[in-house]
């Protein structure tokens, strides 16, 4: 069963031509993190806010594991699901574990379990205990945003809403904030819906993209299936889909290691570099650019060699007629 | 100097009916503005008719208002209350809109996002969050009500304002001066007090 599912949403804002969402279908499997992605005005932030019921849909049905989100009252559905917004919109006049605690507050949970809950998602999150006791304002930006990820974790929901969470972050700790949503995804196997116009941190983050353009949705699928067979040029541009180094980045060494035909090369001269094989093959190009043969080693997680890539393996990866993209996946799914 | 120290009980006897005047008149006032303003702030086409005609309330003269009310209420304490207290809605009303207008859309979005009810945001999110802005407003209106209660000795409300109007009339500067730093006094005391509140409330609010 599909954690969520958009059946045909439309939503009209009042003095608008165009609706803001127009007829958009899909489906989500649970632990899945998909990408909504597109232009400023394409509809996704208010495709988002229709899932908590923030906007309610003019037309079309949303099912919230397999229940139809208009059957519970909106504050009930939006406490089952985590919220983050940009700029975290964190209480000003709440210190840190108020905020945090806010949701399980709502529930009735009880003080030592709710106590409990903020110390284990501070650790979650990255940050020492004693900022229990610290009121936003004396937080950085990253660290306010980590507040507001433990704080939709809270009442540990199945599902979580991000709009633009990085949005408004420096690059560096953007980044590590991706990496480090990944890590607690990776434990956490949350169904995540997470709005971004950033292609990097699109592809970075996404197990599904949802490409969106002037309310509608132009192709939902894995990244790589949409990089390599886009649905039209305005995907094409708008995830530079030529773009050779940034479709390298989304093959982990691991598969190109896979897809090698017949047994692995041991001929020719030990390769004088290496790459470790959770790496993506942007990576291993840098490496193979730096070393003195035309091989690199691939090594696994305690160090060992468990094979070879060459230039070979990565042009094959990113050839155009690369079999790699499953069947039927590039276009919009059947509703 | 000299009729407040032979007469501290006269004074002080017109000072506790100004502070009774002045917090009864603030009560009333603070109980009707707080619905009003949360009223206009949720709707806000309401906003431009309502500050409106507080406005135009605020602009009567106060002596006049005060005469006016005589047909309608007669004399005493109780008219010079609901002038006061007409004369305190403009500004209590807008610190009120203002304060509650005033949380960051983020804020208010995170709170119902988070699926707080309208009451529970009211109560937990927004009113903490203006209660600086509201405050303020209290402490305005109380100076304003001070001052304009003592033009309420008029219709025999009692309040400081008797010292000043029989000390013009009885042609004695010395009850008009213990009148005149009585008012003030009251002024500095309830300004003070309503100010180290106000900044309470903003710490409170700011988080620091």
């Amino acid at each position: 069963m599909s954690a969520i599912v958009v059946e045909q949403l439309v939503k009209r804002f009042p003095g608008e031509q165009r609706p803001a969402v127009d007829g958009v279908s899909f489906e989500v499997q649970a632990g899945e993190l998909v990408v909504l992605l597109g232009p400023s005005g394409c509809g996704k932030t208010t495709l988002l806010k229709m899932i908590n019921r923030l906007y309610e849909p003019d037309e079309g049905r949303l099912l919230i594991n397999g229940q139809d989100a208009r059957s519970l009252p909106a504050t009930q559905l939006r406490r089952s699901i985590g919220y983050v917004i940009q700029a975290a919109g964190l209480f000003p006049h709440m210190r840190v574990e108020e905020n945090i605690a806010v949701v399980p507050r709502l529930l009735g949970w009880d003080r030592a379990r709710i106590d409990a809950r903020v110390d284990e998602l501070l650790e979650l999150v990255g940050l020492p205990p004693a900022y229990r006791r610290r009121y936003p304002r004396q937080l950085s930006g990253g660290e306010q945003q980590r507040i507001g990820l433990a704080r939709a974790l809270a009442a540990d929901p199945a599902i979580m809403l991000m709009d633009e969470p990085f949005g408004a972050i420096d690059a560096i700790t953007r980044t590590r904030l991706q990496e480090e949503l990944l890590a607690i995804q990776r434990r956490l196997r949350k169904t995540i819906l997470f709005v971004t116009h950033d292609v990097e941190e699109a592809l970075r983050l996404a197990d599904r993209l949802l490409v969106m353009r002037a309310g509608r949705l132009v192709q939902y699928g894995p990244p790589l299936a949409i990089m390599a067979a886009p649905a039209d040029s305005f995907v094409q541009e708008l995830l530079g889909t030529e773009d050779l180094l940034r479709r390298l980045s989304l093959v982990p060494v691991r598969d190109a290691l896979q897809r090698q035909a017949g047994p692995p090369r041991a001929d020719g001269a030990e390769p004088s570099v290496s790459v470790g094989i959770d790496d993506d093959l942007r990576a291993a190009l840098g490496q193979l650019l730096r070393a003195a043969g035309d091989t690199l080693a691939v090594e696994d997680r305690d160090g060992r060699v468990v094979g070879r890539l060459s230039f070979e393996d990565l042009r094959a990866a990113v050839a155009p007629d690369r079999a790699a993209v499953p069947e039927g996946q590039p276009g919009p799914p059947a509703a | 100097m000299k009729y407040l120290l032979e007469n501290p009980d006269v004074v002080a006897q017109r000072f506790s009916e100004h502070l009774a005047l002045t917090l009864t008149a603030l009560s009333i006032a603070v109980l009707i503005a707080l619905p009003l303003g949360l009223l206009i702030a949720r709707t806000p086409s309401l906003r431009g008719p309502v500050l409106g005609v507080l406005g135009i309330i605020y602009t009567i003269p106060s002596l006049s208002l005060l005469v006016l009310l005589i047909p309608l209420m007669g004399l005493g304490f109780w008219p010079a209350v609901t002038a006061l207290v007409a004369y305190a809605q403009i500004i209590l009303v807008r610190n009120v809109l203002i304060g509650l207008t005033g949380v960051e859309p983020a804020v208010s979005e995170a709170a119902r996002g988070m699926g707080m009810s309208a009451w529970q945001r009211l109560v937990r999110v927004e009113l903490p969050l203006a209660l600086p802005l509201i405050i303020a407003g209290v402490r305005v209106a109380a100076l304003a009500i001070i001052g304009i209660g003592t033009i309420a000795a008029y219709i025999n409300a009692g309040g400081l304002g008797r010292l000043l109007f029989e000390g013009v009339t009885t042609g004695n500067p010395q009850k008009i001066v213990a009148g005149a730093l009585a008012v003030s006094a009251l002024a500095v005391g309830v300004n003070l007090l309503l100010w180290l509140a106000e900044r309470r409330a903003a710490r409170a609010a700011y988080g620091t």
